[in-house]
């Protein structure tokens, strides 16, 4: 293996989720901080193991929905007091409670398109190029593999350490990744 | 401690059939997708009927368009005839698989993960069916933009106290957020179709398709929090639906629409017709793809359960509605009644109470819970039930209101049914399409029902 070529980092692969989780916690205790596991599902004892239960989308989607619901109230507002007032036997034209329907259905709305929108500025979707898939096996981590990746961008990455690191919790395969 | 476990994981909490592994799993659902074979005869055969019936909603609306809605059966006093029946029909059916997908996943049925990809797919097919006819029956349906409030020249604006306007809306978002939904939870399953796929073609619409989805641990935990709050979101958007369709008739003052429980009824009858197409579609499905493993004698009993349940609210609804129109003293809210009862449209309203109350009785039987055969029939006749409930509604409360001057009868013609049949097409034919082109069952949420997903937490933590 060259050190010349600039690599993304090392890869490890498992055959069980259970192996990947101990892998990743473990090194997230050694210290290193630049790591990602790849699962073909969610699994919720990674996210413990990698600390990655804080995330912005609720605030994101609570934005959204204010948002929403503002605009729908306003552009009904909007439109039945000055736009477009009708007078019907002298009935307030600001008649709220019927706005309250689109209100929240605008509310929804926006709230939903937030968190998709969000969902994928968050993961940086979409992505057409990503090293991880330079590693040939790395097709089956939508099937039956686990993985662990340690980035090369981590202070304490040293490309033998690491390898060897990895290689103690008798993983399928430990590969590098290209850049 | 082994033996502890071992008596835990009783065959009863096996959601899907022991035996299955990561790949195996994989493969058998998306093998109908990727498969170079020609797909069974019986998708060409429901496929090719879907198609046809496609063709013959095109021509109808082509006449719809060419001669105006004169063609079909709507006369004064009864305006509304089939389109609104079928509207409220078929936006009634897509309600389970938003309850299937938002509320049980809400709730922790781990159970649905089998189950809620088709009926998240047939949820977006019905509404797209449900959402043509408000449209085709605008008279001028070119003109629908006029529905959205937007700057215009002629200085109007919608009326946003009308529940119509509020059923634009109401639709509108409810199919957006169903597509967003469906799309986020497709992402993953895309992946592993991208990196199965045999040829070019398919790994490169696959693959832009899934938007670079690598299955990276901090893209689950974000994901699985859009997911949640998706489902958060959706859960009191499917029941306003229905709410705000039963106020298209609520608000109107005839009698036998009226009345203050139509939100209730509407959306227990929603769900109940619901439960009912994802019985019709899964238990063929299940039959001829050979997934009698995934979509397991529980999911079956389990959706016979909730059918069961809902038909006993709506039940309980007829009743009521009958009970009030005697209690109210109200002389037009029992003419109401008994002009449904006995007049022009007995016919339909008992065999509504039939299919609807009598039928489902049987539900209560395990024995019958447990043949697919006798759960697709009642499956069959509760969406019939169902049909002919929206119906008898509509049309017998506008034929027969206050004056008995103004009194009429609504008799469909051959291009109302035309319309209708042509619509069951569309569904049968997107329907069909999205099982031969995407994974009909979440492959990613059946992984995690598999034993082999659990991780071992004491040898992690010793």
């Amino acid at each position: 293996m060259s050190v010349n070529k600039p690599i993304y980092g090392v890869m490890a692969e498992f055959d069980n989720p259970t192996s990947l989780v101990t892998a990743a916690r473990t090194a997230r205790e050694q210290g290193y901080r630049k790591l990602d596991a790849y699962t073909p599902f969610p699994i919720e004892e990674l996210s413990d193991a990698l600390h990655l239960h804080k995330n912005i989308l609720p605030f994101l989607v609570l934005c959204g929905g204010i948002c929403g619901g503002l605009t729908g109230f306003l552009l009904q507002y909007y439109i039945t007091v000055f736009n477009f007032p009708i007078n019907i036997a002298g009935r307030p034209l600001n008649s709220w409670p019927a706005y309250i329907i689109i209100t929240f259905e605008l509310t929804i709305l926006f709230a939903s398109i937030t968190s998709v929108l969000g969902l994928m500025a968050l993961c940086g979707f979409p992505m057409p190029y990503h090293p991880t898939f330079n590693v040939s096996r790395f097709s089956s981590a939508s099937r039956d593999r686990f993985f662990l990746c340690i980035e090369a961008s981590d202070p304490l990455y040293d490309h033998e350490k690491v390898s060897a690191f990895l290689g103690t919790f008798e993983p399928t395969e430990v590969s590098d990744v290209a850049h | 401690m082994p033996d502890e476990r071992h008596v835990i994981e009783t065959p009863r909490s096996a959601i899907i059939s022991p035996g299955y592994t990561f790949e195996t799993v994989t493969d058998k659902i998306a093998s109908v997708v990727l498969t170079q074979k020609r797909p069974p005869v019986f998708w060409l055969a429901c496929f090719g009927v879907g198609f046809t019936l496609l063709m013959l909603l095109l021509l109808a609306m082509v006449l719809l368009f060419a001669k105006g809605v004169g063609l079909w059966g709507i006369r004064t006093p009864v305006m509304w005839g089939f389109a609104i029946t079928n509207f409220v029909w078929w936006i009634g059916i897509g309600h389970a698989g938003t309850l299937i997908s938002a509320i049980l996943l809400l709730l922790n049925q781990r159970w649905r993960n089998s189950i809620n990809r088709f009926a998240e797919a047939m949820t977006l097919f019905a509404v797209a069916c449900a959402g043509m006819f408000p449209i085709l029956h605008l008279g001028r349906p070119w003109l629908a933009y006029w529905l959205f409030p937007y700057p215009n020249t002629m200085g109007v604006q919608p009326q946003f106290r009308s529940p119509l306007v509020w059923d634009v809306f109401a639709v509108s978002t409810y199919g957006t957020v169903s597509l967003l939904f469906w799309y986020v939870g497709l992402m993953p399953d895309l992946a592993t179709l991208r990196d199965r796929a045999g040829n070019r073609f398919g790994k490169y619409i696959y693959g832009i398709l899934s938007m670079g989805w690598r299955g990276s641990a901090r893209h689950w935990s974000i994901y699985e929090t859009a997911t949640l709050l998706l489902a958060g979101l959706a859960t009191p958007l499917v029941l306003s639906v229905h709410t705000v369709v039963s106020f298209d008739f609520t608000i109107a003052i005839l009698p036998g629409w009226h009345s203050t429980f139509f939100p209730p009824y509407f959306v227990a009858g929603a769900i109940y017709s619901g439960f009912a197409m994802v019985l019709a579609l899964a238990i063929p499905l299940r039959a001829v793809y050979g997934m009698q493993g995934l979509i397991t004698a529980r999911h079956l009993d389990n959706c016979g359960k909730v059918m069961l349940a809902t038909g006993l609210i709506v039940a309980y609804a007829y009743i009521m509605e009958t009970f009030t129109a005697w209690y109210s003293s109200n002389v037009y809210e029992s003419a109401a009644i008994w002009h449904r009862m006995a007049g022009p449209y007995a016919v339909s309203y008992w065999s509504l109470l039939t299919c609807n109350i009598v039928a489902p009785q049987f539900l209560w039987f395990k024995r019958v819970r447990s043949s697919p055969v006798l759960l697709f029939i009642s499956s069959i006749v509760v969406l019939i039930g169902m049909w002919l409930e929206r119906y008898v509604i509509i049309v017998s409360s506008l034929a027969q209101d206050f004056l008995t001057s103004s009194w009429g009868e609504f008799h469909a013609t051959r291009w109302d049914w035309a319309t209708f049949i042509g619509t069951i097409g569309m569904f049968m034919f997107l329907f069909f399409l999205f099982i031969r082109l995407l994974p009909m069952i979440s492959i990613f949420e059946v992984r995690t029902l598999l034993p082999q997903a659990k991780i071992e937490e004491e040898e992690v933590r010793g």
